[in-house]
């Protein structure tokens, strides 16, 4: 490690008392216009997600069918991205034209990382320059977990250079951090990196989302914000799968980092089956009754 | 809020609000009017009083003025069962019955916990959630004590009951407080004459109800209702062998006077100031959420609330900036409302003490933040308040509020925050606030408290005894411990 890097001094972070708080939050009670508005704005705040590796182009053209009218012909917003490798990319900007749907890529080896600078930073620019306007990458938790934050951080400028003018989300993988006061610091290193989003998981590792996890990433969000002014945005991935669940991690949004993250801006949904659970609880409240996951077209 | 320089403040808005939630309170049911609950019987009364709903102002009920005879009526109605058939009862039988009784709180925990946010202000989601889980946890917990009690006794072969307990509890939590009172009581194989406070007896009376259909033998737990004269009488009657008082330090002097010189048992537990003490080390996010739940927890009327925050210097303006982002986001309003965080003041005259003492806050110079809230129009409310410049000489950081009302003083070293926690009358409860576990228990070891918190407040558990130092009262409540006021061991 060169002498003049010195790693982010971060607050400690306590287990139980995260716990707690975030368990309130899941006692919210969100019922009538509140739930409308909220399963709307979900919808509006979802990454559309596909990452498989039997991926065809006839998948993505389905997905990204479904990211732009999620509900067919009745009135419902679109999806804020779809999120895809690189190789498909193509496929989804074709098929997304004239949308303001954006395209996200993951990039940098996903999920493991594990190859050269060279070949992720690589990646990065290849799916910048098929179409993509966002990028997902992810950090080098060997390099965190063995203390060289150093390599962590400089990574992620190098991403953000490839990455261009390209967003860039940077995905933590808490599930192998495993600690909170980890998930701190790992939060702080990639803001100070250049960081637009930073992301808890690349869906591949359990655990993925949770909501204490999460709760970590917002405060370290809202303390940059009051130190810097610069508002970084947030994307839970992975494990979300219900709309209630959903509507819990918006409570949390709404009362850690408050308003000015109540949009596809500045809070994402990384998910894939959840948009279906979203738009059957928003049809229930339109037509009073749940109808059969046979009436929503799969995604 | 007034303003402490800080550049930038968070937006917590309306883009997307909440709408109202209300617990349905259709369902519960309960009578008029309430006399007394005598050997098994609800009892006419002479005189009575309403007890009114602190949110809306409604009256709820009329509830019986036990006077002199009604009293002792109670009390020789515990008497008769305690030389009956509760006495001779094998313990194993008395626990069925304490198990059955938890059994059946759990049964109708959600019309409780609607009854106690009707009577007593306090929101739906700490009623539901903390208090009745709390009520039945207690019963569960000491119905496994009563066949075991020479287990918590070593050393006395055949431990006795008391005899009559006569109990007087306050208006915060007032079903759970019965249930600390009588929960052990009948563990050890007592019997109870209870008075529940004036403002808040309705939740007493449908546990009443609830020992009717369980079959408890008549006479084994009565209720008497009234104020301060029937509590008075009750705690001076010759035959109570036991007196158990929750409430004021004003009060419980006056009991400890009356007992004085007799050979009644007595446990008190009073009032408290205790300190929130956050050291630089702190986890500083979880610390305010500790801050918030020690003093706005039920309003603020919590003996054990952590009324005096004794932050370290170095992060005072960091941790009041933060309280006060935090404090923005408490939902004040309708008690019943699911998503509300701090409900009604439990009654006018309350109100008016909280009131009175917030103005002399600001009289002698201290700095008021109050989050600008809408407040109900009908019912009565007060806004979640913090005091900061307060120094240890003022008197809102000597005097119990008992309401959402937070002194912010600061400290320099571990033994300047002691000094200060210290520095009161009262030693109830206590929390300490650092990542450094050697500072944390050393500190812990040196302040003079019945209960002290290690990086979190307000932790209530059946198995954990709870009680003060100095002018908090004396006995303890809750595990091995709170048995032993209600046996006789020599």
């Amino acid at each position: 490690m060169s002498p003049d890097y010195r790693p982010p001094q971060v607050p400690p972070v306590d287990q139980v008392g995260v716990e707690e708080r975030a368990a309130k939050f899941a006692a919210r009670s969100i019922k009538r216009e509140s739930k409308v508005s909220g399963l709307e704005r979900i919808v509006s705040m979802i990454d559309l997600t596909t990452l498989e590796g039997n991926d065809t182009p006839g998948k993505v053209r389905m997905l990204c069918r479904k990211a732009r009218r999620p509900l067919g012909e009745r009135d419902c917003p679109s999806v804020a991205a779809i999120c895809v490798y690189p190789s498909m990319v193509p496929v989804a900007r074709e098929a997304l034209e004239g949308t303001d749907i954006h395209i996200a890529s993951v990039a940098s080896y996903f999920p493991s990382g594990q190859a050269s600078l060279d070949e992720r930073t690589d990646d990065i620019e290849d799916a910048v320059s098929a179409g993509a306007d966002e990028i997902d990458i992810v950090i080098n938790r060997g390099a965190f977990l063995s203390g060289d934050y150093e390599r962590v951080h400089d990574e992620i400028v190098a991403f953000k250079k490839a990455a261009g003018d390209a967003h860039l989300k940077v995905i933590l993988e808490t599930g192998e951090l495993e600690t909170f006061d980890n998930v701190r610091l790992a939060s702080q290193i990639a803001i100070e990196a250049g960081a637009d989003f930073i992301k808890t998981s690349t869906g591949k590792i359990k655990p993925a989302a949770t909501m204490p996890v999460v709760l970590v990433m917002l405060q370290t969000i809202r303390d940059h914000y009051l130190k810097t002014g610069e508002r970084i945005g947030m994307k839970p991935a992975g494990g979300i799968r219900t709309a209630k669940g959903a509507l819990k991690y918006l409570a949390m949004v709404k009362e850690t980092v408050g308003d000015p993250w109540l949009s596809p801006d500045l809070f994402r949904f990384g998910a894939s089956s959840l948009l279906n659970d979203v738009l059957m609880q928003l049809e229930k409240q339109r037509t009073g009754r749940y109808h059969s996951e046979r009436y929503l077209s799969i995604s | 809020m007034n303003d402490i320089p800080k550049p930038r403040e968070q937006l917590f808005g309306d883009l997307w609000e909440y709408s109202t939630a209300p617990q349905g309170s259709e369902f519960v049911q309960y009578r008029d009017e309430y006399g007394h609950f005598i050997d098994g019987e609800f009892v006419d009364s002479e005189e009575w009083f309403d007890s009114t709903n602190p949110a809306t102002e409604e009256t709820l009920a009329r509830f019986g003025v036990a006077g002199e005879e009604t009293v002792d009526e109670a009390v020789s109605a515990a008497r008769r069962a305690f030389e009956g058939p509760w006495g001779s009862m094998a313990a194993s039988e008395r626990a069925k019955y304490i198990f059955r009784i938890g059994r059946m709180i759990k049964e109708k925990a959600r019309e409780f916990a609607v009854l106690e946010t009707m009577d007593g202000g306090k929101p739906i989601r700490e009623s539901r959630d903390v208090d009745i889980p709390l009520v039945a946890a207690h019963f569960f917990h000491y119905a496994g004590w009563a066949d075991k009690l020479e287990y918590a006794f070593p050393g006395v072969d055949d431990p006795e009951p008391v005899g009559v307990c006569g109990q007087v509890i306050p208006w915060n939590f007032p079903l759970l407080m019965l249930a600390w009172k009588v929960a052990p009581a009948l563990a050890c194989g007592n019997t109870v004459v209870l008075k529940p406070a004036e403002t808040t007896p309705l939740t007493a009376m449908k546990f009443a109800e609830l020992l009717q259909e369980a079959g408890l033998p008549d006479g084994v737990v009565n209720f008497v209702n009234g104020a301060g004269d029937t509590g008075s009488t009750l705690v001076g009657h010759p035959d109570v062998d036991k007196v158990a008082f929750t409430g004021s330090t004003e009060v419980g002097k006056i009991i400890q006077k009356t007992v004085a010189g007799t050979d009644t048992k007595l446990t008190l537990e009073l009032g408290g100031k205790g300190s929130n003490i956050v050291f630089e080390d702190a986890a500083i996010d979880q610390a305010i959420e500790g801050i918030v739940d020690g003093i706005f927890f039920n309003q603020g009327h919590v003996c054990c609330a952590g009324s005096r925050l004794l932050v370290e210097e170095s992060i005072h303006d960091e941790v009041v900036s933060k309280l006060r982002h935090r404090m923005s986001t408490l939902r004040v309003g309708d008690p019943l409302d699911k998503n509300t965080d701090v409900g009604a003041i439990n009654s006018e005259q309350q109100l008016d003490k909280i009131t009175r003492l917030v103005g002399v806050g600001q009289d002698e110079g201290c700095d008021i933040h109050q989050i600008d809230c809408d407040l109900p129009e009908t019912g009565y409310y007060f806004r979640p308040t913090i005091f900061t410049g307060v120094t240890p000489s003022h008197r809102i950081a000597q005097e119990e509020i008992f309401g959402p009302v937070l002194s912010v003083m600061t400290f320099r070293t571990p033994s300047e925050a002691v000094e200060k926690a210290n520095n009161t009358p009262y030693g109830l409860a206590c929390g300490i606030w650092s990542d450094k576990g050697s500072k944390l228990f050393d500190v812990a070891g040196r302040l003079d408290c019945g209960v002290v918190w290690g990086n979190t407040y307000n932790q209530f558990d059946p198995a954990s005894p709870f009680g003060g130092y100095k002018e908090s009262g004396f006995g303890r409540e809750g595990g091995r411990q709170g048995l032993l006021d209600y046996m006789k061991h020599s």
